[in-house]
């Protein structure tokens, strides 16, 4: 049986103590293509073993991010340290960091094995231990018996193991992979999530990884870093970019999320009120807004802490922190379901439910008129 | 249910229509080539004769297949191993070609290479200029580097111009195994850089790139990922330019030496001044022969290398 579970994170939080030292740092690191600004300003500092997820959307420069770690772009302007040394003017075969292409850049000419032994060979290793380590490469992404064929003889996936095992043989420092895993079948996908983190924590590797796959950084990651249009737009664990979003933008893109525009102002006992007249909401929380003053912001709650009712719920505060509408479609996924539900002003609110019981009868319907209410801490208010 | 794949049954038309797109090059190849190298193969085996057309004819009439038959002789082969200076000559033309051919190479290679990495906007210029020389006609070109070798050429000119040449001292090029390497590289320049240039521009850069992230030197990726995949456009390039130099005739002739033999000069001088056809004849199919017998070995090659 393969492992079903992922090694267990250690407490790992150097970014907390203000004394570490980052293994990689940006420093308003721009690049600019013309007059096209690929990565604006992006300062960032990753810390040796960890374990770091870029996300954003396509085209926001998180590939030109880690082109100019690795040598392959200079950037315009600011600068990139590594191990605190700037790395401006050294070539790409002198920096000690190893990428995977997006787009696998696999050497046509050579088989399986001479393509992972490539970076073996250029350090000189010995030819006995060059033969162990692409043995081990390639049992780690499961293709022994494929070890003597062409790239052009292989299918996507296994072009991207052999992509990935081609990086990870020289265990360079710092890795960057761009997609790993992206070409996998899912069951595949999670195995070798699980055999790169052994490997990074057995090694104590540092690797910065783009994927677009939410769940996998949220798996693997340390920390995430949300990119758009070129900025880094928040920096911070896994949790507290799901929990904690800085900005619409970002509880947007991670996940699933119900967003909704009123006016806030703030309580006098520290809290802010929001009020959404068109869809009849009135939320309150504990959490005080930036800058606490009044104005236009969202209420952002996740489905999964939206409780849904047929009876009005009895609440501290009747009215606050509840909102009624009607059942417009139910979604069954197996292990939830989610009532997406209309409001008054005909926008949608989701809610999910765990199916804890079989299902027999469901006891909301469509068409339902529902209550949906939520507690004072479940969700946030975003200004930006 | 419509069928989009387009791999089930073609229309009878259609298959007709397939047919005759692929049987055109081979009707081409009979008629221009193998029914005029039969007609060569028939005079090779027949005897010297004076008289119109310069030889006996072989196997003309069927009904009298078997008395023509008796004629045939392989005189003319036995000729070509007795006198020497052919198989000098033959010998003489593989060393010029393959001489050439390296030297097209060294000359060639880097220049496509600097083409295909030249500004993307600026390859269909540098591509025009290789190609410009063709809008001239080929024995032209070949005169005006006469103009340029000869003892009071332009070449003596410059140097003495720049000062490296005395007043009375010139240029000894014209004539010379030198001249011929000098007009075979100008000419078949275009032929070795067009296939060159054609695979390393298609050449991926992130290839490169790659091979540097894993600590390869730029010369080092030059050896091992640059040189290895432009290998198809070496052989072509290479091929295209050696096999007509073994037969090349008009430069040797105009700018080789008495002593500069070629098989091409060779063949010229017996069908022409010796009206000897029988033996030009095999000549010609002995060069055919030698030509095709390492362009087999190579297709071979490259049949099991693509396993
Ligand atoms: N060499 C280049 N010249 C001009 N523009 C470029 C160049 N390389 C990248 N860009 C542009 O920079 C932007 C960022 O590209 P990048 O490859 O970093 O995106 P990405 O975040 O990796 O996207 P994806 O998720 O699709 O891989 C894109 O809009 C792209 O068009
Ligand atoms: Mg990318």
């Amino acid at each position: 049986m393969s492992k079903t579970l992922g090694p267990v994170k250690r407490a790992f939080a150097p970014w907390t103590d203000s004394a570490a030292k980052p293994a990689i740092e940006f420093r308003n690191v721009t690049k600019s293509f013309g007059d096209f600004v690929a990565v604006g300003g992006v300062s960032l500092s990753i810390y040796e073993r960890e374990f770091f997820s870029l996300l954003g959307p396509s085209g926001c420069g998180k590939t030109t991010l880690m082109r100019m770690l690795a040598g392959f772009e200079e950037p315009t302007s600011g600068e990139i340290l590594l191990d605190g040394k700037p790395l401006a003017g050294v070539p790409p075969y002198r920096r000690p960091v190893n990428m995977m292409f997006q787009s696998y850049a696999l050497f046509p000419h050579m088989s399986v094995e001479k393509n992972i032994a490539f970076g073996l060979r250029q350090d000189g290793m010995g030819k006995a231990e060059i033969e162990a380590r692409v043995k081990e490469m390639l049992r780690l992404v499961k293709l022994e018996p494929f070890a003597k064929r062409k790239p052009n003889q292989l299918s996507g996936g296994q072009r991207q193991r052999v992509a990935l095992a081609r990086s990870l043989a020289k265990r360079p420092k710092v890795l960057l992979l761009d997609e790993p895993l992206g070409a996998l079948d899912k069951k595949l996908r999670e195995e070798t999530q699980f055999e790169l983190m052994d490997l990074q924590m057995d090694l104590g590797l540092t690797f910065l990884i783009v994927t677009h796959d939410q769940e996998e950084a949220m798996t693997m990651s340390d920390r995430i870093g949300v990119m758009n249009h070129g900025k880094l737009v928040q920096i911070a664990t896994p949790a507290e970019i799901y929990e904690q979003p800085n900005s619409r933008y970002v509880a947007d893109f991670i996940g699933n999320i119900n967003l909704i525009e009123g006016t806030v102002a703030a309580l006098p006992g520290g809290g802010t009120r929001l009020e959404a007249p068109a869809a009849g909401l009135v939320v309150e929380t504990d959490q005080a807004i930036a800058g606490g003053s009044a104005g236009v912001a969202s209420f952002a709650i996740r489905p999964e802490k939206v409780r849904i009712s047929l009876d009005r719920p009895a609440g501290a505060l009747d009215g606050v922190n509840m909102i009624a509408g009607e059942v417009w479609d139910i979604g069954y996924l197996g292990d939830v379901s989610i009532y997406r539900v209309k409001l008054a002003n005909g926008a949608v609110m989701k809610a999910t439910v765990a199916n804890t019981t079989r299902l027999v009868s469901r006891p909301i319907s469509w068409d339902d008129k529902v209550w949906l209410s939520w507690s004072r801490d479940a969700g946030l208010v975003l200004t930006d | 249910m419509t069928d989009t794949s387009g791999t089930a049954a073609p229309a009878p038309g259609a298959s007709k229509l397939r047919w005759l797109v692929v049987a055109i090059p081979y009707l081409w190849l009979v008629v221009f080539f193998l029914v005029p190298f039969l007609i060569v193969l028939k005079i090779s085996f027949s005897t010297y004769a004076i008289a119109q057309p310069p030889y006996e004819p072989v196997f003309d009439q069927l009904s009298t297949v078997w008395e023509r038959a008796q004629q045939f002789t392989l005189d003319s082969y036995r000729y070509l191993t007795e006198d020497p200076i052919y198989l000098r000559s033959y010998l003489s033309s593989l060393r010029i070609a393959a001489i050439s051919t390296v030297l097209l190479l060294l000359i060639g290679f880097p220049i496509a290479y600097g083409m295909a990495r030249a500004p993307s906007n600026m390859r269909t210029t540098l591509l025009m200029l290789v190609i410009l020389p063709f809008w001239t006609s080929f024995l032209i070109r070949v005169y005006a580097w006469i103009g340029i070798l000869k003892p009071e050429g332009l070449l003596t000119v410059f140097l003495q111009w720049i000062g490296i040449f005395g007043p009375d001292q010139q240029v000894h090029l014209l004539n010379t195994d030198w001249a011929v390497f000098i007009g075979i590289v100008y000419s078949y320049l275009p032929f070795m850089i067009l296939p060159l240039y054609a695979t390393l521009e298609k050449l991926d850069d992130t290839l490169l790139e790659a091979a540097a992230d894993l600590g390869a030197r730029p010369f080092k990726s030059f050896w091992v990922i640059t040189v290895p995949l432009s290998m198809p456009g070496v052989i072509a390039g290479s091929f295209l330019c050696f096999i007509p130099i073994v037969g090349e005739f008009v430069i040797p002739d105009l700018l080789g030496g008495s002593d500069t033999l070629m098989i091409g000069r060779q063949l010229w001088n017996e069908f022409n001044a010796n009206r000897d056809w029988p033996t030009s004849s095999a000549v010609a199919v002995v060069l055919l022969l030698i030509l095709v017998v390492p362009i087999m070995i190579f297709q071979n090659y490259g049949r099991r290398t693509a396993q």
